[in-house]
């Protein structure tokens, strides 16, 4: 295996008065794909917005390619190539695609190769180039919002649930262009729910409840050994299958 | 007892009883601690101020809602006891009716503009009340042939308020027994009263849920308060003892204006009395309110020496002119704001240990 | 890669959703027409109109700014119009130095001392909104009430320091040559500075058009609007950016302070807060952090104003207010809310 690109040792998160991590340990080693698993509330969405420094950890430290990022702000530790895409897509709705990747592109001008690449990946892309991002279905913003974190190449996307809610159609749309990104030496750090998915392109699992990792290691163990996914399943991952 | 009179919310601190209870006994003896025809303007201005100042806090500091409106409902209860006594004439009976009209029209006014707006954000909810309040001081000094206009309203009160009326022909203690001191006590008895009104509304049941909602309204509504209602009645109840307040000082002045009910200029004293006590508490209007006024009065004269001193020197000798007094205030204020959210009442409960 | 299952597909926007959102727009032309019919003359309707333009760009200026400022960092400044003022007496003390050039009856003469007025009064102002930005409103990011009170109190200082290094009184002016008098058009006089202020607020709300749609820093803004956290999680300052904006915000007041106190030709230490309650009238109609509505409600509030000055003058400020009150029970947002991602 090798080495971890990211590390995070005993992370803790407060939002507001409520205590969300609760000493989280986990490593993503460089060029693969990470999978975090666990119910909802669990602790996934903190912990890739802590990573990306939208919430500050209040104790612990998170490591990327052996320097601290614990106490930088965002627009730093994007800058050190982490990319991020939340939940939520965060599409800028009133710019066109066009400008959302223009804007994804913070170092300089768009790169016409890459550009090409990411329209292969997802045509929408170059179909809809002049149009309002606004007016895009749910599964073309969830490729938009991945095509703006790879514009440039990064070091490490945190992806957060890019199925959840899609057609099975997209669904393997993304699973094809994720797989390909990992290709690029890319790693990328996936929180997803559909264990169908996350199994076939994951390469090492890590499964969070309250806050915590209750169990870490590389998803062929996982997947062979019923007894364990059951375990884990009955507890993380009931209302999914 | 006395536990109960303040709805067992006691100072709990040494210091802030003992100023407290020189507040207290200056106001309840003014007419006799110091004579003079200013200082007894000064104390009731105090004990008026003292209850606006302490309805304000309702909304800012246990509601967390800002409102620039207060004024409005001040001069409404001071225009409906002035309107109902130049109208129908000097009696106690048009004193009562223009009273209760005030409050009850402050009340309307604040139940409709807190369904209005109560329901966004609290920025939204300060910009609509500044915008109605400024439209409500322009019409009021527009509708002239009702208000006086500009000029407001000078009435006659209940003869046995005024100086004319004497209680006892000869002085006691030196001071005249008249009218004017009984209007003094009616100012400071109702004043006493609403203030320790106010005390047992903040100490009830509903005042804790208007805290909890302050604190997390999205927790509160979780729970199952209704946030908007305590809200809009936290309003209500603030602009009925602003009007209230109002009438104090329309029989006490006998007159009634723009400019001692409606101006910005009051909202902002208003805004800086609640600030400097301390948000939040009823105590910290009390001792606002005192210190304000009296600095109004007299640190003017103060600054003026000042000013006369440092003469040589420009641009002090401008800074520290008597006009410039607000200037000052406004520095205090905005350090307050950020190392005293609690004012001087905060401070000296914190000190207390 | 199966491209018919993943056929792009557009969402379409049926026409009667188009023609709502797009309604807004109608309203200024149509309040102008109901002015028409209520006033009755022609020539009268054109001069009020003209003049409710005219105010209206100058509202918009002076709001602009403010709009963006809260949309971007959910920040209302209160103190916004203590820059107004500020502007106001930087362009007044300029125009008093430069009198030569302004009584001369040359129009280059007189517009290059309005324009190095007007200059004087954005640097100033955008140098206080940079203090203003870091001393009074930072230490109170995400706090709603703590920043209503310190913008507050930043108004009450910023007037005082008025009163400190202009005087007490009231100062007047009178305007250049060129921007006096009135052109006759038929049977309506229209006074030359209302045309010119149209004119500069048009090019104003043109330029910032432009620089919103087709620059970077504009696209920013948009996105920041929208989302912020996104817009660092790019890798951008969103804080410096809001700190250009904010100082940008400012100079706009103090700009359209000059333009203001040139139209009125007095002007007092607290004319700022006087202008506050339109503008947030303004600004509460439009929808708090978008431009066009800010745009939109200022015309909407200077017409309405100026007509309901002319036919019932009592009720010219609660007119506004009521205009306020229907909007927002027709729109609770404003004419444009701002879409927020948070």
């Amino acid at each position: 295996m090798a080495d971890n690109l990211l590390t995070l040792s005993g992370v803790h998160t407060l939002i507001g008065p409520y205590h969300i991590l609760q000493g989280v340990d986990l490593s993503v080693p460089e060029g693969g794909v990470t999978v975090l698993l666990g119910r909802n509330g669990a602790g996934k969405t903190t912990t890739l917005r802590t990573i990306m420094g939208l919430w500050t950890a209040s104790q612990g430290e998170i490591r990327f390619d052996n320097h601290l990022i614990t106490k930088l702000d965002t627009p730093e530790i994007s800058r050190r190539g982490i990319a991020y895409v939340p939940e939520d897509m965060g599409i800028f709705t009133d710019l066109t695609v066009a400008e959302n990747m223009m804007l994804a592109a913070a170092s300089g001008p768009l790169d016409a190769k890459r550009l090409d690449w990411i329209k292969e990946l997802f045509p929408p892309i170059g179909t809809f180039w002049g149009a309002s991002a606004g007016t895009l279905s749910g599964g073309q913003k969830q490729m938009l919002s991945v095509a703006r974190a790879i514009i440039e190449p990064r070091r490490l996307i945190l992806v957060d649930e890019p199925t959840k809610g899609l057609a099975p159609a997209i669904i393997k749309a993304m699973t094809d262009a994720l797989r390909e990104l990992k290709e690029t030496d890319t790693t990328i750090l996936l929180v997803e729910q559909n264990f169908a998915m996350a199994s076939t392109i994951g390469d090492t699992v890590a499964v969070m409840d309250d806050g915590r990792i209750i169990h870490s290691g590389a998803m062929s163990e996982l997947v062979g050994d019923e007894t364990l996914q059951e375990k884990l399943m009955g507890l993380s991952l009931e209302a999914h299958q | 007892m006395l536990t109960k009179l303040l709805s067992g919310d006691t100072p709990r601190s040494g210091l802030l009883t003992l100023l407290l209870l020189i507040v207290l006994i200056s106001l309840a003896f003014a007419p006799f601690l110091f004579p003079g025809t200013k200082s007894l303007e000064t104390a009731a201005r105090i004990c008026i101020f003292i209850v606006l100042v302490a309805s304000y806090d309702l909304l800012l500091g246990y509601s967390g809602i800002v409102s620039f409106a207060h004024t409005m409902f001040f001069g409404i209860g001071a225009y409906g006891t002035a309107l109902a006594l130049s109208t129908t004439g000097p009696s106690y009976w048009s004193l009562i009716w223009g009273t209760a009209t005030g409050a009850v029209v402050a009340a309307v006014f604040a139940l409709a503009i807190g369904l209005f707006s109560l329901r966004v954000k609290a920025i939204f909810f300060a910009m609509v009340t500044l915008a109605v309040a400024s439209a409500f001081a322009v019409l009021v000094s527009q509708m002239s042939w009702l208000t006086g206009g500009e000029d407001g309203l000078n009435y006659r009160i209940p003869r046995e308020l005024t100086p004319a009326f004497k209680l006892v022909d000869e002085k006691i203690l030196g001071v005249r027994i008249n009218g004017k001191l009984l209007a003094y006590y009616l100012v400071f008895f109702a004043s006493a009263a609403l203030f320790l009104l106010m005390l047992r509304i903040v100490n009830s049941p509903f005042g804790r849920t208007l805290k909890a909602v302050r604190d997390n309204a999205f927790r509160a509504e979780a729970i199952g308060y209704r946030v908007v209602w305590y809200r809009t009645t936290a309003t209500v109840l603030s602009a009925i003892m602003a009007a209230l307040a109002g009438s104090l000082l329309a029989v006490w002045l006998r007159y009634t204006g723009p400019a001692t009910t409606l101006s910005m200029e009051i909202m902002i004293d208003i805004l800086l009395m609640v600030v400097i006590g301390g948000m939040g508490t009823l105590y910290g209007a009390v001792l606002g309110a005192t210190l304000f006024i009296l600095a109004q009065t007299y640190l003017q004269n103060l600054m003026g020496v000042a000013a006369e001193v440092t003469s040589a020197v420009p641009v002090v000798s401008t800074l520290v002119a008597p006009e410039r007094w607000l200037l000052w205030l406004g520095v205090l204020f905005i350090l307050s704001v950020y190392f005293f959210p609690s004012g001087i009442v905060g401070r000296l409960r914190a000190g207390r240990a | 890669m199966s491209d018919t299952a993943i056929k792009p597909r557009m969402e379409k926007v049926p026409f009667k959703e188009q023609f709502f959102q797009k309604l807004p727009v109608l309203l200024v032309p149509l309040l102008a027409l109901a002015g028409l019919v209520a006033i009755g003359n022609p020539a009268s309707w054109l001069t009020l109109t003209v003049a409710g333009l005219a105010m209206g760009m100058m509202i918009f200026i002076m709001a602009s700014g403010l709009t963006v400022v809260f949309g971007l960092m959910d920040v209302i400044n209160f103190g916004h119009g203590a820059f107004v003022a500020v502007g106001a007496f930087v362009g007044f003390t300029v125009l008093a130095w430069l009198a030569g050039w302004t009584a001369s009856p040359s129009v280059m003469l007189n517009l290059g001392a309005v324009l190095v007025a007007i200059l004087a009064a954005m640097l100033v102002t955008g140098l206080l909104g940079y203090a203003f930005e870091r001393v009074i409103v930072m230490p109170v990011y995400g706090q709603h009430l703590k920043q209503i009170l310190v913008t507050m109190g930043g108004l009450i200082v910023a007037q005082q320091m008025i009163y400190v290094v202009w005087g007490p009184d009231e100062l007047h002016l009178s305007r250049p040559e060129a921007f006096q008098g009135s052109i006759v058009f038929g049977e309506a006089a229209i006074e030359k500075y209302r045309l010119v202020a149209v004119g500069i607020g048009l090019a104003l709300f043109l330029a910032m058009g432009h620089i919103l749609k087709n620059t970077k820093v504009g696209l920013l803004v948009r996105a920041g609007v929208e989302n912020g956290e996104m817009v660092e999680s790019l890798g951008y300052r969103i804080r410096r950016l809001f700190l250009i904006v904010f100082m940008t915000g400012s100079a706009l007041a103090g700009f359209g302070g000059v333009m203001w106190g040139l139209y009125q030709e007095t002007i007092t230490a607290h004319m700022g807060s006087e202008i506050m309650v339109l503008v947030f009238i303004v600004v509460i109609i439009g929808g708090l952090g978008s431009v066009e509505g800010c745009f939109i409600g200022a015309m909407l509030v200077g017409l309405l104003a100026n007509y309901t000055a002319f036919l019932a003058p009592k009720v010219a400020l609660i007119s506004t207010i009521a205009l306020m009150v229907v909007i927002l029970m027709w729109r609770p947002q404003g004419l444009y809310p701002v879409v927020k991602a948070k």
